[in-house]
């Protein structure tokens, strides 16, 4: 801050983001004006079409769940002072984990078995490819944000190799796996819901969401609670210090990477395992980039993530509503939001923050000379 | 294979080519200045937007260019603005830029055309018309070689041979003349720049305006030249393959130049290899020569084959 004061702890978490995204917003509307559509309606429509019905809602939290997954991710990465932009890449590896032991396992084991191997898997691989881009950053320098990039391609490839060359069956003209066996289905919401007798309509809500909700607590104890925690965020926030005072900033390089990529590899369990029930080719579709603005407007906490994942997962369902309901509207209309929340939460971070903490100290100034002749 | 056969490979190449090396020429000047740029493939989107919507709006080849160039620079100086005026991330930034072009073109190509988010076929009149034709007798009765190079060097539209002149001409600004010299400088060590009384930030943006003008002509050719029309995400992720392109020529114009050759040429026969045998390896799977790129990048920036600097005040703002 250019003051060197600091804002209260309310105006910078709450009221900060929330500006960033009423910018982010207004863009938004005056793009819609220009389009020749009304910003209220538009607003309006969204917003019912997210929450409005039971299955509006459900589907607005299965969004939620995989950004939950990619924005953790990038949070993770970013407390130990790295920019994770390989979440795309490392959520297909977790995708093709999960299908692998689906396909493989699935058909013998039970259900209780499976599942957990599932999540394991898809976890894991998705550290696997997080593993070599922060090996060559720890050891070889290499700038970890170009080599994520770099391994989202192949990643890509190899997901398209992959599908087509070994795993799609003869005669299928959709490149996609065979079905998984039931033992791997993730349970939908509705179907747990039903054997507790309560009724409720059938979405691609998952089991998946649980798991989203566990990584969240478990990333702000890890993070914020426990000594290795610490450590990730000492070399993060000041890499210098943590050398000194003997933490080996290799080790938590390689610590915040491998996280970071189980994280955005658990984005398989909701969508490949939880929805499709094969391997497809873009189940991932944009996930890892809307991991950066989730993170970045939920200020790379935990409890913001969540809270900015169902604000995205909102945005997906009441925007596919609106494609639905209004013909010349494109629910593309969300990912150019989600590139703006990046401009004014991210980059242009430096242009609003001051800009409030001005008129916030200009209007304290003005309630203490009130208060000093009142 | 006939030196036909090479003659089209060759030119083909040169036409996947010509995008990856404006936008790894774009690439050069602002991380040479400094400033990373993660947002080329925005860049080159949203003017190939800009592009196709005003040559089917106005019919008119030198509005649709100019058009381009000026939303190019547009978004060059919102990067300057965010990134050397107020210190933002930079990465970050290029990342704002991308996602938002992605979103908004097809916003506005679905609402604009009503064709899925493409604009309509563009008449020849808005099209680059292809320069120096080989003549008919040369291409059926010139000795071997020369046919060969004939078809692959004659014919193409002027935004080839322009992308192919302005590997020289960057070479020679950032190596030979003040402006460059200093716009290293401004690289590598900024406070010496201040020191010596030039204005960092000054050169940083004029940086940012040249990437902006090679983007926008790298966005022109997309959609004027290689394509019929302006399609949802059409850039399908070259502006990344020309970062890469322009890493694996070690931030310099000519290494760049030849990087986009060979990623180019990769491309170009990707398709043509699929499923024949090569000579030691067998058959490749056309995928893994679609990742080649990407993995003998990462195999540079690894400092396996060589070492890639990038310059050193890159990614740094620079704070007076």
């Amino acid at each position: 801050m250019s003051s060197g004061r600091e804002l209260p702890r309310w105006l910078d978490l709450v009221v900060l983001p929330l500006f960033n995204l009423a910018l982010a917003l207004l863009v938004c509307g005056v793009v819609v004006l220009v389009i020749g559509l009304d910003p209220l309606q538009v607003l309006a429509l969204l917003v019912k079409g997210a929450f409005g019905s039971r299955i509006g809602f459900s589907y607005t939290l299965y969004y939620a769940t995989t950004f939950v997954f990619t924005g953790l991710a990038v949070a993770v990465a970013f407390h130990g002072g790295l920019f994770n932009i390989g979440g795309e890449g490392q959520a297909m590896l977790g995708g093709i984990g999960t299908a692998l032991v689906a396909l493989g396992l699935a058909d013998t084991w039970p259900a209780w078995l499976v599942l957990p191997t599932m999540v394991l898997a898809a976890a894991l691989f998705g550290m696997a490819w997080a593993a070599v881009p922060a090996a060559l950053q720890a050891w070889r320098g290499s700038h970890v944000v170009i080599t994520t990039i770099m391994f989202n391609f192949i990643a890509s490839a190899f997901l398209s190799w992959l599908l087509i060359n070994v795993l799609k069956e003869p005669g299928n003209m959709t490149v996609e796996s065979r079905s998984f066996g039931p033992a791997a289905h993730v349970p939908g919401v509705h179907e747990v819901l039903a054997a507790l007798g309560i009724e409720w309509p059938r979405s691609p809500l998952n089991l998946s969401v649980l798991l989203a909700a566990a990584s969240a607590i478990v990333v702000y104890l890890l993070v914020w609670r426990t000594r290795p925690g610490y450590m990730l965020r000492a070399v993060g926030f000041a890499p210098e210090a943590a050398r000194y005072a003997g933490i080996r900033p290799r080790a938590q390089v390689m610590f915040s990477m491998l996280l970071s990529g189980a994280l955005a590899g658990l984005v398989g369990i909701n969508e490949v395992a939880g929805v499709h029930g094969r391997l497809l080719l873009d189940y991932v579709v944009g996930a890892g980039f809307a991991g950066i603005a989730v993170s970045l407007i939920g200020r790379n906490h935990p409890v913001g993530i969540v809270l900015a994942s169902l604000l995205f997962g909102a945005l997906y369902q009441g925007g596919a509503e609106l494609a639905f309901e209004i013909s010349g509207f494109s629910r593309d209309m969300v990912f150019t939001l989600q590139g703006l929340i990046v401009l004014f939460s991210g980059a242009m971070a430096q242009v609003a923050a001051p800009t409030l903490a001005r008129s916030w100290f200009a209007l304290e100034r003005r309630f203490a000379a009130r208060a000093a002749h009142g | 294979m006939d030196d036909v056969a090479v003659g089209t490979l060759l030119a083909s190449t040169l036409r996947v080519s010509t995008p990856l090396i404006l936008c790894a020429l774009a690439g050069c000047f602002s991380e040479r200045s400094g400033v990373i740029d993660l947002g080329l493939e925005g860049k080159m989107l949203l003017t190939a937007f800009t592009a196709g919507t005003a040559a089917a709006a106005f019919g008119s080849l030198l509005l649709a260019m100019a058009l381009a160039l000026a939303v190019g620079v547009a978004l060059s100086m919102l990067h300057g603005y965010a990134c050397v005026s107020h210190r933002g991330d930079q990465v970050v930034m290029g990342m704002a830029i991308t996602m938002t072009a992605a979103g908004l073109t097809v916003v506005l190509g679905i609402a604009w055309f009503h064709q899925g988010g493409q604009t309509p076929a563009l008449p020849d009149a808005v099209r680059l018309a292809p320069w120096f034709s080989a003549p008919a007798h040369w291409l059926s009765d010139a000795p071997v070689g020369l046919k060969a190079l004939a078809l692959a060097v004659l014919g193409h539209n002027g935004l080839v041979y322009v992308a192919l002149l302005l590997v020289p001409v960057v070479w020679w600004v950032l190596a030979r003349t003040r402006f460059g010299l200093r716009l290293r400088a401004a690289g590598e060590n900024p406070a010496m720049v201040d020191a010596a009384g030039v204005s960092v930030q000054a050169l940083r943006y004029a940086a940012l305006a040249l990437n902006g003008v090679l983007c926008a002509l790298a966005g022109c050719y997309l959609v004027l030249a290689q394509n019929p029309s302006f399609i949802p995400h059409m850039t399908a992720g070259r502006g990344y393959m020309a970062l890469a392109a322009m890493i694996f020529g070690k931030w310099q114009p000519v290494g760049a130049f030849f990087a986009c050759l060979l990623f180019g040429f990769l491309d170009a026969s990707a398709i043509r290899l699929q499923g024949a045998p090569l000579p030691l390896v067998g058959a490749v799977p056309v995928q893994a020569i679609q990742a080649l790129p990407y993995v003998m990048t990462v195999v540079l920036l690894a400092g396996f084959i060589g070492r890639a600097r990038a310059p050193k005040a890159l990614g740094v703002p620079y704070a007076k």
